[in-house]
């Protein structure tokens, strides 16, 4: 017990922020399981962050209900700028999402009420380690459970060929703006979490880098599985540390690594980490075990 | 009449793929497509599945029109669709192809799965009887559980075909179902077509294989250069003379004469071996 | 009117440094339909190898600057055999080519922080001299002409060397259909080495054109150019030579004039991916492009 409270007095920031970008990763992945290459989970973090945070430090609104509020935004917003963008073709709707995320960014930069540059300062924190991470584990057995029902199903149809998907009864325009919404509205979530955890949030930690970070999240972890990009984000967030321990402490040679693994993850391992463990392939006993009791 | 195709034209610029093309498929019916290579084919088929909307003309399912609706409308409607350059989904299993296309018949509800209910349990359990039932059909059930992209040739077009029978469609649309098959497995799929159309399937089908086509075909159609050539039975199709001309040209030898009385006539005996003869023969 | 002439002058500056990074990009879009997302880090490095061949070894910008540019081609020509040769037999060769890309970029950018430092730098005064000419109320630098007079030169090289040149007509076949280039006798692989090569060497040169007119260079310059570039090659329409040179010089000008009109620069960029945002949803093949943007 001493040991856990010494580790958390040192790591609990660390704890915290590998839980939200976990949540994070999830929101892209959602997206991305449709087939869809979204950049804007950075943004839609933002707008959910924002949000609850002017409500609950401005209003006096409850926390769960600005949590809430922030997600419903995040979606809405999410369905607006889904409709047009979603018929784009993957690197273009990247560019778009990527394009509004700066909107965003840049918005809140110059708006008064999000506090400019200096960002929102003040918010109530509300948000625990425990929180955080019953969050994470009731999404990720939501997600879980999504992929083999009907609608994780759908998803995974438009992802391998949408017009093969529409000729078996799928509605694949209303699909991939499911996933859309989806995936902002956990985004959304997890900013309005994150933005109650530290007493402030600022814009450049909602921006494009932000945005790349939870990408890298996914493809390392690997996207076939919802565990991928939990995976890719506790590796990748807790790397740094991993790595000041090791005494490599200049941050040039971090972000070398960080992309080196990048690179090496996409030549020789292209579904990510996880393809590790998950071999399915032409043995049908792998295969068999992968999908052996899945309901 | 299940079908009922009224003057459809399709043209991508200034190129008319389709011209005024009208044909009906009767319910139960297994009915041919056949014509050159560049005649229009999959390019009906793709306006009858709405890939693609036809630049005028009319498509009536079930005497309801059809041509302005989405794809997935007309799946749900009631009709499947292979394709001719096969679009399975390489990374999933065979069963997993299947399951995808239970999307209209199996509903797989969120809820009870996130509660782990018994009920969706067995659900499960009947679904991928159902899909298993589907890889039997076609006669790919021992592969069940292997990727989509380590099966053979034909193999892949049988299995598109399981997936298409998965949402119980009531009229099937199979562009090449045996193209690079030998000649063992196009005598399966020949039989299975035929027991699909006994037990109440309408079918559109088509093929290169002229014995397939013949031997399997109640009624069949010919396009030729976008346009509809003829619509007869077999007898009938392969002794056109246009239809002759059309896969086998115009030779001296055998070249389409005109009678006085403006009617057509040539050599026929080459067309009948072509038309029946073929390697695989009937 | 004085102060919009001014302005004008001043967009057109800064959008032709803008096209010569943006037709770079374009370049190796056009030809291999991949998003180069390492193209600003090769950009920052120009300027930043520049500046280090001038401080560090004594060189005049003359020597300098080609020296620069022919290192930049060759880092173009690493990035292809490194990142994205090895995927180009993947189904999805554009996708995985595009997180490749970001790959080397984090890695550009890291070797940029180790060797150069955070700090921003500038060119040493005196590296190139300056004289200012005014008239009618604008004034103009020698330096800003310079910087016009080099970019403009460039792009209309490529633009003849792909027109004329043996070599670039068989980029542009490869660009069409690399299967059927190949059917011919191309060496496709090769006109891809050094279709980077040419992409990075103009990028480099913009960066150190950048660094010139800005007066200063960071690790990080690349950041804001990257997202501008985007910008100006959908802009243009993606694949189009001619397009990212337009787009360069329309980007540009909008930039000053969001500047001038709303009295700060706070909103410019906000302005500027409104734009691009726009032209993705109503008209994504931009201005001058030609290729098929929607869902296949």
């Amino acid at each position: 017990m001493e040991a856990l409270a010494q580790f958390f007095a040192i790591y609990g920031s660390l704890v915290n922020f590998i839980g939200i970008n976990a949540i994070l990763a999830l929101s892209l992945y959602l997206t991305l399981a449709a087939g869809q290459l979204s950049l804007g989970s950075a943004a839609f973090a933002g707008i959910g962050g924002y949000t609850a945070g002017i409500l609950t430090m401005k209003l006096g609104v409850p926390f769960l209900l600005s949590l809430v509020a922030g997600s419903v935004l995040s979606g809405v917003v999410g369905l607006l700028i889904g409709l047009p963008v979603l018929r784009l073709r993957g690197v273009f709707l990247a560019i778009a999402t990527l394009a509004f995320g700066e909107v965003v960014r840049i918005t809140v930069l110059n708006l008064d009420i999000t506090g400019g540059a200096q960002g929102l300062v003040g918010i109530p924190n509300h948000t625990k380690t425990w929180g955080i991470y019953l969050a994470l584990a009731v999404v990720g057995y939501g997600i879980a459970k999504m992929r083999y029902s009907r609608l994780g199903w759908c998803f995974e149809s438009i992802r391998e060929d949408e017009t093969a998907a529409k000729t078996m009864g799928i509605d694949t325009t209303y699909y991939k703006t499911l996933a859309f919404v989806l995936g902002a509205m956990l985004a959304g979530f997890a900013g309005a979490l994150y933005a109650h955890l530290n007493y402030l949030i600022t814009p450049r930690e909602f921006g494009f880098s932000v945005a790349v970070d939870l990408l890298i999240f996914n493809i390392v972890g690997g996207t076939r599985s919802w565990y991928g990009p939990v995976l890719g984000a506790v590796l990748l967030t807790a790397l740094p540390e991993i790595l000041r321990g090791t005494g490599i402490t200049a941050g040039p040679i971090r972000m070398a690594v960080n992309g080196l693994i990048l690179l090496l993850v996409i030549l020789f391992l292209p579904n990510g980490l996880i393809s590790i463990f998950r071999r399915t392939g032409n043995n049908p006993k792998e295969s068999a075990a992968a999908i052996s009791e899945e309901a | 009449m299940l079908l009922q195709v009224k003057d459809v034209t399709r043209a991508f610029g200034g190129v008319k793929a389709l011209d005024g093309v009208s044909l009906s498929v009767e319910k139960g019916e297994v009915h041919g497509l056949i014509g050159p290579n560049g005649a229009g084919k999959t390019t009906l088929i793709n306006v009858l599945s709405s890939i693609i909307a036809p630049t005028s003309g009319e498509v009536f399912f079930d005497d309801r029109p059809v041509h302005t609706l989405p794809a997935h409308e007309l799946a749900a409607r009631g009709m499947a669709r292979t394709f001719q350059n096969i679009r399975l989904f390489p990374a999933m299993t065979c069963l997993e192809n299947v399951i995808a296309g239970q999307h209209l018949v199996a509903p797989r509800p969120f809820f009870p799965r996130l509660f782990c209910l018994p009920s969706a349990r067995r659900e499960e359990k009947e679904y991928r009887r159902q899909a298993m039932a589907c890889l039997a059909r076609v006669g790919i059930e021992a592969k069940a559980r292997f990727q989509a992209k380590a099966l053979s040739y034909g193999e892949r077009r049988r299995l598109e075909m399981a997936r298409a029978l998965a949402s119980r469609p009531r009229l099937l649309l199979l562009d090449e179902p045996v193209a690079g098959m030998r000649r063992k497995e196009v005598q399966e799929v020949g039989g299975l077509i035929r027991s699909l159309a006994e037990e109440g399937m309408t079918i559109l089908l088509i093929e290169h294989n002229m014995s397939f086509v013949m031997g399997l075909c109640s009624r069949i159609t010919v396009l030729n250069f976008g346009c509809t050539l003829i619509t007869g039975d077999p007898e009938q199709v392969s002794h056109h003379p246009e239809v002759i001309e059309a896969y086998l040209g115009v030779s001296e030898k055998f070249a389409l004469n005109r009678r006085s009385d403006g009617s057509l006539w040539s050599h026929g005996s080459c067309a009948r071996h072509f038309f029946y003869d073929q390697r695989g023969g009937n | 009117m004085d102060l919009l002439a001014q302005q004008l002058v001043n967009g057109l500056f800064i959008g032709s440094v803008y096209g010569l990074f943006a037709v770079g990009y374009t370049l190796v879009f056009g030809v291999l339909d991949i998003l180069n997302l390492a193209h600003a880090a090769v950009f920052t490095l120009g300027g930043l190898i520049a500046l280090w061949l001038v401080e560090a070894w004594g060189l005049s910008l003359w020597i300098a600057f080609p020296a620069a540019v022919l290192i930049c081609g060759l880092l173009g020509l690493v990035l292809d055999q490194v990142a994205f040769a090895p995927l180009r037999q993947r189904a999805d060769s554009n996708f995985s080519g595009m997180i490749s890309s970001i790959a080397m970029a984090i890695i550009f950018e890291s070797a940029a922080l180790g060797l150069f430092g955070a700090r921003t730098v500038r060119f040493p005064a005196g590296t190139v001299s300056v004289t200012v000419w005014r008239w009618e109320g604008l004034s103009i630098t020698s330096l800003q002409v310079e910087i016009v007079a080099i970019s403009i030169l460039l792009m209309f090289a490529l633009t003849q060397f792909l027109n004329r040149a043996r070599v670039g007509k068989a980029i542009r076949a490869v660009a069409e259909n690399d299967r059927t280039a190949r059917l011919l006798g191309i060496h496709v692989d090769g006109i891809i080495a050094f279709t980077f090569f040419i992409s990075s060497a103009l990028g480099g040169a913009a960066g150190i054109l950048f660094g010139l007119y800005f007066d200063s260079l960071s690790p990080d310059m690349g950041r804001s150019i990257e997202l501008k570039g985007l910008a100006v090659i959908i802009l243009g329409g993606m694949g189009s030579i001619p397009g990212a040179i337009l787009g360069g010089l329309a980007f540009g000008l909008s930039e000053v004039l969001t500047v001038a009109i709303t009295g700060t620069s706070n909103l410019r960029d906000a302005v500027a991916f409104t734009v691009l945002f726009t032209v993705l949803v109503l008209r994504p093949s931009g201005l001058l492009g030609r290729k098929k943007l929607r869902e296949a």
